[in-house]
């Protein structure tokens, strides 16, 4: 039995939980067992998981599981597990994920892999999964032996995918510890795709002179549906919000599009956003090392080719 | 206050990265390592801001070889009163987490500080296991922490957005951008780092049940196709027509 954790910040699930889900279901095909998810705290529309291949939606329903508290979803989560008889867990590895995927791990004594993102394979008595390591610089292979696995799996690392019909949800209760954290409030911008979840960013550096460019940059973004993003020494200089940032001490994001002008590439920066599908850099230096890692490149003004570039794409999305 | 700082060490963020013929064990020759900057930048100077603040103290510990007390010494000389090296390879999350959470069992810490990830793992695993052995709360990725007696307040971030929560010491939280601002070492702290007392730890027995059995580079980009910076007509087709992504 794969068991997958399904989260539901502030109440509805995010692309993270159905992505979990569908490689859940995924998973358990590959050994051959069935999936089941778990959701904590009031969720809307929990049944339908069942279309990404849950064949059980549970539910603990429990109010005290609306705020996050990594002790209080651990053993909710290992709970069920034990309940269920889960061989493998799935978390996802977001801010929620990463939080209990160690803390599960050694709970239920089982090994991990955090930031998965191939689906098992089996081996011997194990399953082997692949992580990127060094900062997307590397690919690691683990394989796993205990007799319960936990993994977080990396945002975009599949697709979320329909195979099955919304399933009526079990109301469950756990034997779970009372969490500890107070938490006082949550602050969220609304309407704009966090840059995790993003599949198409649009990210500006240095290149871009001072803030008050960053109109471009955004009516890009808004063409496209984009969330924007910046490069570290744009953040510390506070042209934009820190949350921008992006690199190997900024957020590590794996878009399907990422566009990247006037940044030039340095290591640090490719760290974060090497394992976007597709690159496209806007430079004017022809020798800037983004190049290097790029799908497409212009080399160009970036104050004469990106507003040129929104206009292509209006004219596109005009013509459906 | 008794703070601990789990600082790792890890390849400089510029090495080239590359394995032994069977891509089993990574190549250390000619690497540069380095105090994972998350660890130094954030977790250790927001530590020793608040000792100094409130008096106490700041122990530093690592697991790994007698190598790297080069590294260990560094976070003295930022700040930290004493150091800890637990004798072992850190050769897993797990077992290094084993290591620490047996280390700090009995020794009363108010908080346990650990960095958001180390960059050559990128598990954020360490802090979270070290939690659940201790049974203790686990905040991660705080990018402000401020103490009020026992109390902590602390922002951590959440996607898109931040989360304000409370918690009572003690406990164990990983540390992100904001948190604090990186310190330089100074002479006077170089010099001082030099007499501060470094404790050599053995490490306790651990099961595996994680292995890495392979690693791999990441097959080579195709090469750049380069646009006419005149004719983004073009670009947009390649992205609908060839990437398909839009
Ligand atoms: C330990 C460590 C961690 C780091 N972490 C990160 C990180 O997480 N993220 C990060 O981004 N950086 C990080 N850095 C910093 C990194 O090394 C680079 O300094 C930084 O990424 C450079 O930012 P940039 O590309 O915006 O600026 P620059 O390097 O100054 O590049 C600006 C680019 O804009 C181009 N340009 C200028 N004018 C125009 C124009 N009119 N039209 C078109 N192109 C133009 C230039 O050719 C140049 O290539 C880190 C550094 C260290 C040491
Ligand atoms: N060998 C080590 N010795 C001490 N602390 C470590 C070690 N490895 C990791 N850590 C701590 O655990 C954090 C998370 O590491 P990781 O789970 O590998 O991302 C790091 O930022 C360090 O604070």
């Amino acid at each position: 039995m794969v068991l997958v954790f399904a989260e539901s910040p502030r109440g509805q699930f995010k692309k993270a939980a159905f992505e979990a889900v569908t490689y859940g279901k995924k998973a358990a095909d590959i050994l051959g067992v069935s999936c089941v998810a778990i959701t904590l705290g009031s969720v809307k529309d929990a049944g339908e998981l069942g279309k990404y291949g849950a064949s059980r939606v549970l539910n603990v329903s429990d109010n005290a599981y609306d705020h996050f508290d990594s002790q209080a979803y651990t053993s909710a989560i290992a709970d069920i597990a034990k309940q269920v008889g889960a061989k493998l867990v799935v978390v996802s590895h977001s801010s929620t994920g990463k939080a209990v995927a160690g803390r599960l791990a050694v709970r239920l004594n089982g090994g991990l892999v955090s930031g998965a993102n191939s689906l098992p394979v089996v081996s011997g008595n194990g399953i082997r999964v692949k992580k990127s390591v060094f900062s997307g610089k590397a690919i690691a292979e683990f394989e796993l032996s205990a007799s319960v696995n936990v993994l977080s799996l990396m945002g975009n690392a599949v697709k979320p995918e329909v195979s099955g019909a919304a399933v009526s949800v079990e109301n469950v209760s756990v034997n779970s510890q009372k969490g500890r954290v107070r938490v006082k409030s949550v602050r969220t911008q609304e309407g704009i795709v966090p840059l995790p979840e993003a599949e198409m960013v649009v990210s500006a550096g240095r290149g871009m002179k001072e803030p008050g460019n960053w109109n471009i940059v955004e009516d890009l973004a808004a063409v496209l549906g984009a969330t924007t993003a910046c490069s570290r020494p744009v953040a510390d200089s506070h042209w934009r919000p820190h949350h921008e940032h992006v690199g190997q001490t900024g957020i590590a994001i794996r878009p399907n599009l990422y566009i990247a002008i006037g940044i030039s590439g340095a290591i640090q920066h490719l760290a974060g956003v090497n394992n976007s599908k597709v690159i496209v850099v806007i430079n004017k230096d022809p020798e800037a090392p983004f190049f290097k890692a790029a799908d497409y490149g212009i080399v160009g003004d970036l104050f004469d080719v990106v507003p040129r570039l929104t206009q292509a794409l209006k004219k596109f999305k005009s013509q459906g | 206050m008794k703070f601990l700082v789990c600082i790792s060490q890890t390849p400089d963020t510029t090495a080239k990265i590359s394995f032994n013929g069977d891509g089993t064990e990574f190549n250390a020759a000619g690497v540069q390592f380095i105090m994972n900057p998350y660890d130094e930048w954030y977790a250790l100077v927001r530590a020793c801001e608040i000792r100094e603040a409130l008096g106490g103290t700041v122990v530093a510990l690592n697991v790994g070889p007698a190598a790297n007390e080069t590294t260990i010494r560094k976070a003295l000389a930022i700040g930290a009163d004493e150091a800890v090296r637990i004798n072992a390879d850190p050769k897993s999350a797990a077992f290094t987490a084993k290591q620490i959470a047996a280390y700090a069992a009995d020794q009363k810490f108010d908080i346990i500080f650990f960095g958001k990830e180390t960059i050559d793992h990128n598990g954020s695993e360490v802090g979270a296991m070290v939690a659940e052995y201790l049974d203790l709360p686990y905040v991660s990725y705080a990018s402000k922490l401020d103490l009020n007696g026992n109390v902590a307040a602390i922002e951590r971030e959440i996607e898109g957005g931040v989360e304000e929560l409370e918690v009572d010491l003690p406990f164990v939280l990983s540390a992100a951008k904001g948190m604090a601002e990186q310190r330089i070492p100074n002479m006077r702290g170089i010099m001082t780092a030099r007499t501060k007392p470094l404790t050599e730890v053995q490490p306790v027995a651990f099961d595996e049940n994680s292995k890495v059995v392979q690693y791999t580079l990441p097959p080579a980009k195709a090469g750049v196709k380069l646009i006419d910076p005149e004719n983004m007509d073009e670009l947009v087709r390649l992205l609908h027509e060839e990437a398909k992504v839009i």
